[in-house]
Formats: C-alpha cells, structure tokens, sequence
C-alpha cells in the first residue's frame, strides 16, 4: 500500500513523522508560509475554482492537467487559516509533477499517516482529507474530458 | 491578588463587567505581574503566525478536551496544563482568539468548570486587536511555570448533560445557537462541516433560534447590553429569572452564547449542553422538531 506513495509525499511523511510534536507544528506553519501565489494566468479568473466546502474559511481549488498529463494543482486559503494553507502546501509540493493516474492513486488517508492527528487533531485533519478528495474528483473529471 | 477591572463606559451598562477588557485596556496592563493572556484560536496554527506579545496559547482540541473519552481534561491534567502556561489559581487570565472569540470564549467555559475565578475575555478578540495595528509577534513566550492544584471540576453549574436537558424540555427556555439550516433539519452539519454531523436533523422541542453571531458587532466585539437584550429578550423571549440551556453542534458556539447570557446579560442559571446536536441527533428516541417553528414539547 504505502509503496504505491509518490516520493514527494513520502518524503513529506517522513520528514514530520522524525520530529516532535511541537516541531511537527512549526514544520507545517512553514508549509502554509510556501503555499504559492496563483500563477498570473489564473489570478483573475475566480470561476475557474471550486469552493471547498469542507472548510470554514473560503479556500479555493483548481486542478489543471496539461498536454503531457501532469496535474498541477493550485490553492488559495487566507492567512488567518495557516493550518489549512499548511495542509494545501503539502499537497501542492507532494502531488506536482505527478501524472493525473499518479494523482488518483494517491491513498485517500494519506492526511492521517503524516503524524498530525495529535498535534493537530483528527476533526481538523479532516479539512486536509476533503483537500485531496476534491483535487482527485477534479482531475478524473478533466481526464474524462480529455 | 486580581489585576484592576477594566471601566470602561460600555461594559459597566452589563451584568458582570469585570468580564470584559477593551484592547486599550490589555496594551496598557501587558506584562503586568497577576495577569497571563491567552490565545484560543479554530486554527491551531495562528497563534504561531503571531500572537499578543507575551501571550501563551491554549488549544481547545489538544490541550482542553480528553484525547479518548468524549470529556473535558482531567483536573490533574488541567492543573498541569495551567501551570505549564505560568497560571496559578490566582492569576488574572484574559483570553482572545479568532473568529469574533468563539474559542476564546470555550476556553473560558471550561476555565469555570474548573471553578478559576478571575477569567476575562478580550472584547473583539484577535481580529481587533489586529485591525487596530497592535503589536503582534512570533516570539515564544517564555512562560515561567506556575503552581496550580488539582481542583475537582464542577460539571453542575455551567454544563448540562442529556439527561438535564430531557428533564429541562416544558419546563425552561432553550437556545439553539446553530445556523438556520441546522435548526430546522435542511442540513444535519454546521456550513462548512459537513464531517461532524448528527443522524437525524433538525433542533431540540421549544429551543428558541438564535445564531451565536447575532451576539457580535461587526469589529468582533460583544453588541451593546441594549443590542443584546433586544436580541434575547425581545427576540428569543427570554424572561429574567430564567434557567436557560444552550446548545450547539459540540458545545462550542454555544459556549459563547453561555457568556453573553450569564456574563452580560447577568442570567444566574444557564447551561451549555456540550453534548449538543452531535449526542441528540444520534440519540435514540429523543424528541425532535423540524423545521422554523420551536414546536412543541410531546408529553410524557
């Protein structure tokens, strides 16, 4: 099962679960400092994102897959919700370059084998699990698109 | 020894006005001995982008609830959570936070289940704070540690089970703090989490539909004794003299209507059931009422 884990996840998995928890902590408050500004191309064009519902602060998402099937996936979260630009960090890092097959066989508990349950708690891991579902939904649609 | 009050003109028209701080109030006390401030934020990470200097960080899911049994902490735990933070029994804590103090406010609930007594909250929380250009920093706070005993926790003053509330239906007013939709059984969730529903929707017999914001201003502060007596009594048709019992989805909302009615509008007997809908939607054979209207209590 974990085998199937791209390495940048793996990485990323590995890398919280060597820490303590307070560190585990500071490790993802540097993530939400990394999430990337929207591309140009993407800044003005709202109705092209979807609102995750699952969490409470409006946080936006967009998956594009280009001509060579790499998915890339973008997010905006606001700064007063540093947990859930942290958890969308992640996947922004974990998932880029992957092919939208690759995206789609990411484990859907991925959220919950990266340590946070205790530092974070499982209810808020929870924001994190729909980030991914949703970034999965929108790249099988785009594929059955294509 | 307890820190000075806060006069200020607004909060001496409430019930309890040592409650309550202004951010004047806290610029000008920071760093005073006798007095901790703390942040109790929804994102756990907050605190960590940059908090009141000097302040100390309490997170309602992993440092106040019972990591296995759906409870608070207990008192030796909360004795050595406290102490950790550098608060002794007889320290002043003003507590503020996010999202117009919602968490803010559950910190101080469970603070007076443990019977602390001199217990504030930072009217307009984090956000006015901020808006008002304060100091914020990243700064850990070097919090020496304190002495705080192992007290029992008094689950029968501020905090109601289910039970108390079956007992309590036809005989005293219930507030249900939720949103629209969750009250009248359009949606089993709060908006915006939809993983911590209920089985069934909808809202406890007779509870009177009052959304925990309509407490808050704008700015995040608390609205006037004036604006808040026109919401409850007028509005929700509470009676002074009242035993009240307020709920929400996890007692969290409704921690903050708890405040606003024993703390600012001086209710001498009022409940949080922190059972909330996520016991009472899933219980079996509770009554419930769908749709806008209160309903009525089915007899017995």
């Amino acid at each position: 099962m974990t085998d199937a884990l791209p390495d940048a996840l793996a990485e990323i998995r590995d890398e919280f679960l060597a820490l303590g928890q307070q560190e585990r902590l500071q490790l993802l408050l540097e993530f939400s400092n990394e999430l990337p500004e929207l591309p140009e191309r993407y800044r003005d064009h709202p109705d092209l994102f979807e609102r995750v519902a699952e969490c409470q602060s409006p946080v936006f998402l967009f998956v594009e897959v280009d001509d060579a099937d790499v998915a890339h996936l973008f997010v905006t979260a606001p700064k007063e919700s540093p947990t859930t630009r942290g958890f969308a960090s992640i996947l922004v890092q974990g998932l880029a370059g992957l092919t939208s097959a690759e995206v789609l066989a990411v484990p859907d508990d991925y959220p919950q084998t990266i340590g946070l349950s205790q530092a974070v708690s499982p209810l808020r891991l929870r924001g994190m699990a729909a980030l991914l579902g949703r970034a999965k939904h929108q790249v099988a649609a785009k594929r059955a698109q294509a | 020894m307890s820190v000075a009050t806060d006069p200020s003109e607004k909060f001496a028209a409430y019930a309890h006005p040592e409650r309550l701080v202004s951010t004047e109030w806290l610029a000008a006390h920071l760093g005073e001995p006798g007095l901790v401030v703390v942040e109790s934020d929804e994102d756990v990470l907050l605190y960590e982008t940059g908090h009141i200097p000097g302040s100390v960080k309490i997170d309602w899911h992993t440092d106040l609830n019972d990591p296995v049994v759906r409870d608070y902490i207990s008192p030796e735990r909360f004795a050595e959570v406290l102490g950790s933070k550098g608060i002794g029994r007889d320290t002043t804590v003003v507590i503020y936070g996010d999202k117009n103090n919602w968490w803010a406010a559950y910190a101080l609930w469970v603070f007076t289940l443990f019977g602390h007594a001199d217990v504030r909250l930072l009217d307009g929380g984090r956000d006015k704070w901020i808006a008002e250009g304060r100091e914020v920093t990243t700064d850990a706070a070097a919090a020496a540690s304190a002495d705080y005993p192992v007290v029992a926790r008094d689950d029968s003053a501020v905090r109601a089970f289910k039970d108390d509330v079956l007992a309590h239906l036809g005989n005293g007013p219930l507030i249900d703090v939720r949103s629209p939709e969750e009250y009248t059984g359009e949606r089993t969730e709060i908006p915006g989490y939809p993983t911590e529903g209920a089985l069934r929707a909808g809202h406890i017999p007779s509870a009177a539909s009052v959304p925990w914001a309509k407490a808050a201003a704008p700015d995040a502060t608390f609205k006037t004794r004036d604006e808040l007596e026109a919401v409850y009594l007028d509005g929700a048709g509470l009676q002074a003299g009242d035993d009240v019992i307020a709920y929400c989805r996890i007692g969290e909302r409704s921690s903050h209507t708890w405040f606003v009615l024993t703390h600012l509008l001086g209710f001498e007997n009022v409940k949080n059931y922190d059972g909330s809908w996520t016991e009472w939607g899933s219980a079996v054979r509770v009554p419930i009422v769908q749709g806008a209207e209160p309903g009525v209590v089915p007899a017995r």
